[in-house]
């Protein structure tokens, strides 16, 4: 790092402390918790309508129309559409996205609605638009607003009686979480990526492993990250128990906001970058935890049960239920085996598969697209599996096209489809059937989350490109052209 | 059954911005079911195909429905909310790190919606916890020997007694024994008056002009292609 450090602070305080700090409206005290200010709210379809509500019975307005923006990602259609045209959307599904339209009309907050070239899944569309900079605050009905903590912005998901209060006061009432520090040193092998080192944070740690807190992610690892792959970090940083999982700014993150619409430019771009420059953690902040792993280390992860915390190195065997180290793990374990219907002492690898699903706010940007693309360039799907690819926004979808991306996948026998969250959450007509198998490149394996019944693996696009090629589950290490 | 929450529906009972205060949680009695399972996510306590709704009620006939519901929409006569029990019961015990995973209020909204009050935990997931407080739902955390009093109690008599006093932050079992649970001040303060926290959050309206007065903010989602 080579970037200025403050020395004027007299305790040296973290990322998550400053950008905190700046934003304290009214100090925590024991009785009341802080105010803290919201710089940007994002807004979709499912969380907000009773919010929306709350805030006409109430007689308020939305305080600040221009930090907060809309759009329709969760339950719309991916059917491939011609551009720009506006498809039909149906039923309860067809009622929200209306209802979403009329109060972003009401209230004057900006929507991009199906049909806008920048419509997309509410965490690829913030960054790509230069919104998410660092040390802002950012929230989003939405438990992977996490995801835009890669740019060292507090980033966090709330409730929906939350978002009313954001568009009501443009604030929040929170208590100060904890800090954890989670550093990846050493260096990734290829094949082995960004996805798998959260997928082994959250193993190792467990679904809870971050409750209270927020994490920090730094190390050489964490350094050596794209921006795109420093996102899908974050993202997943709630399957880890924590809110909000910072990474601190440096001249990759400067680097891919510059020139985005809502970047700054000229003279206040240089003063933006002198800010954002004194953000990063002083040498000596403390944190109240501190856990570490070795990149060097990692294989490609899978996950095997029907949480996120279920995940092993993708040569490893399904655990032992009776090896668990108390009865709650065993019964938890006993349980996921039995909905995924896998033996204890099992492999993954050769695995048959029924679907593969390249997409969702972690793993559905152009460098995904690009590295999955890559491996099935010249390859076919393999008989039997579905893949569907499904890019996190309409702008992600251009660059993908223009790059001739979609012509191999399609040439593979792939679906490529409209952007949105799709199989990630099932709630439009893209869903497993029951005891369906899926490689999912999405966050959530919980039962049933891919449609009811459905089973799924988590992986890296890489090892979903490498299973939708051979139909069974595949380490992409030993197939890279 | 003793309910002694009572509607807080006085002329003077009124939240700080002037809109209309909620029912009181002060205490109450009531049975208690078990769910044993830990790290209940929120697509278990509300599949996401239920959040088409733009309502927050109607939720408690989907609360667990993949494990409440065969194939053919039946109910599973053997899954907890089914049994008899369950009729009369205002609180749920599960294991730990309850309500974990996405952030969808509906989770508290179905619960509330079914009739439960309380949920009983070892621990919860954070996002869970604030949202559930917001509907006057209860999350008690309580330790693991209580914990294993408790399960051992509903074991033994499903559908057993349980009282939660919030102003006390204790919990009595069925056993008669005791044990405590933290709240957070405001939240309780909150419940215990009824009021809201929009409504204190509105009492800041002053401060909230000083600080943007001085913090002008770097973006306006404005003229960034949206309509
Ligand atoms: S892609 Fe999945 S996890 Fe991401 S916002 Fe959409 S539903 Fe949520």
């Amino acid at each position: 790092m080579t970037s200025p450090r403050s020395t004027l602070s007299p305790t040296p305080r973290t990322l998550f402390d400053k950008t905190w700090g700046a934003h304290v409206v009214r100090p925590e005290t024991p009785a009341t918790p802080a105010v803290l200010y919201v710089d940007l709210h994002l807004v979709h379809e499912v969380t907000s309508p009773q919010a929306f509500a709350g805030l006409r019975a109430r007689g308020r307005t939305v305080r600040r129309a221009d930090r907060t923006i809309a759009t329709m990602d969760h339950s719309t259609p991916t059917i491939p559409r011609a551009r720009g045209s506006i498809p039909v959307v149906g039923g309860d599904q067809g009622a929200q996205l209306a209802q979403l339209a009329r109060n972003c009309a009401e209230f004057g907050i900006p929507l991009l609605a199906l049909g806008n070239d920048r419509q997309g899944i509410v965490h690829v569309i913030g960054p790509e638009m230069g919104l998410t900079q660092p040390g802002m605050t950012i929230v989003c009905g939405d438990s992977h607003t996490s995801t835009h903590g890669a740019f060292g912005a507090l980033a966090f998901g709330i409730g929906t009686s939350e978002v009313e209060h954001v568009l009501a006061t443009q604030c929040l009432l929170q208590r100060k979480p904890r800090t954890m520090a989670v550093r990846v040193d050493g260096r990734l092998h290829p094949g082995v990526s960004a996805k798998d080192i959260i997928l082994a944070v959250i193993a190792q740690e467990g679904v809870d492993g971050g409750t209270g807190h927020v994490f920090e992610y730094m190390g050489e690892a964490i350094r050596a990250l794209s921006m795109e792959e420093r996102m899908t970090v974050c993202n997943m940083s709630i399957e880890g128990g924590a809110r909000a999982g910072l990474i601190a700014p440096d001249d990759t993150t400067f680097e891919y906001i510059a020139g985005r619409p809502a970047a700054p430019e000229g003279a206040a771009w240089d003063a933006a970058v002198a800010e954002w420059r004194q953000l990063p953690s002083d040498d000596g902040a403390s944190f109240d935890r501190t856990v570490t792993l070795d990149a060097s280390q990692l294989a490609p992860m899978i996950t095997y049960g029907t949480n996120p915390g279920m995940g092993m190195p993708i040569d490893a065997r399904v655990p032992d239920p009776s090896a668990a180290p108390d009865a709650g793990r065993r019964q938890a374990l006993d349980k996921a085996l039995h909905y995924m219907d896998l033996r204890p002492g099992e492999p993954l690898l050769g695995k048959r598969v029924d679907v593969v699903f390249l997409g969702s706010c972690t793993n559905s940007r152009i460098s995904d697209l690009r590295q999955a693309a890559a491996l099935m360039r010249g390859r076919a799907v393999a008989q039997g599996v579905r893949m569907l690819v499904v890019p996190g926004s309409q702008q992600v979808k251009r660059q993908a096209e223009a790059e001739g991306l979609d012509a191999v996948f399609r040439a593979a026998g792939a679906e490529w489809r409209e952007a949105g969250c799709s199989m990630c959450i099932a709630m439009n007509d893209d869903r497993l059937a029951p005891g369906q198998y899926a490689v999912s490149t999405s966050n959530r394996n919980f039962e049933g989350r891919q449609g009811k019944g459905g089973r799924t693996f988590l992986a890296s696009p890489l090892t979903a490109a490498a299973t939708a090629i051979t139909g069974v589950i595949t380490d992409a290490r030993t197939m890279v052209h | 059954m003793t309910l002694t929450a009572e509607r807080g529906g006085s002329e003077t009972a009124r939240n700080a911005d002037g809109s209309e205060v909620r029912a009181r949680i002060v205490r109450f009695t009531a049975p208690a079911v078990l769910l044993l399972a830990n790290d209940i996510d929120t697509d278990q306590i509300i599949p996401a195909r239920y959040l088409t709704t733009t309502d927050k009620t109607g939720l408690g006939d989907k609360l667990f429905s993949d494990w409440r519901y065969d194939a053919n929409g039946q109910p599973k006569p053997d899954f907890v909310l089914n049994r008899p029990e369950a009729r009369t019961a205002q609180v749920l015990v599960a294991g730990y790190n309850f309500g974990c995973g996405s952030s969808r209020e509906h989770a508290p909204w179905a619960l509330v919606g079914f009739g439960f009050r309380a949920v009983v935990a070892r621990d919860f997931a954070d996002i869970f916890r604030n949202n559930a407080l917001k509907n006057g739902l209860l999350p008690v955390a309580i330790d693991a020997a209580a914990h294993e009093r408790l399960v051992a109690s509903l074991t033994a008599t499903p559908g057993a007694s349980v009282t939660i006093d919030l102003a006390d932050q204790t919990m009595t079992l069925p056993d008669g024994t005791s044990a405590s649970f933290p709240v957070d001040t405001f939240a309780q303060h909150c419940l215990l008056s009824g009021i809201d926290e929009l409504g204190y959050l509105l009492t800041a309206d002053a401060d909230i002009r000083a600080y943007e007065a001085g913090h002008p903010g770097r973006i306006r989602t404005s003229g960034v292609g949206a309509s």
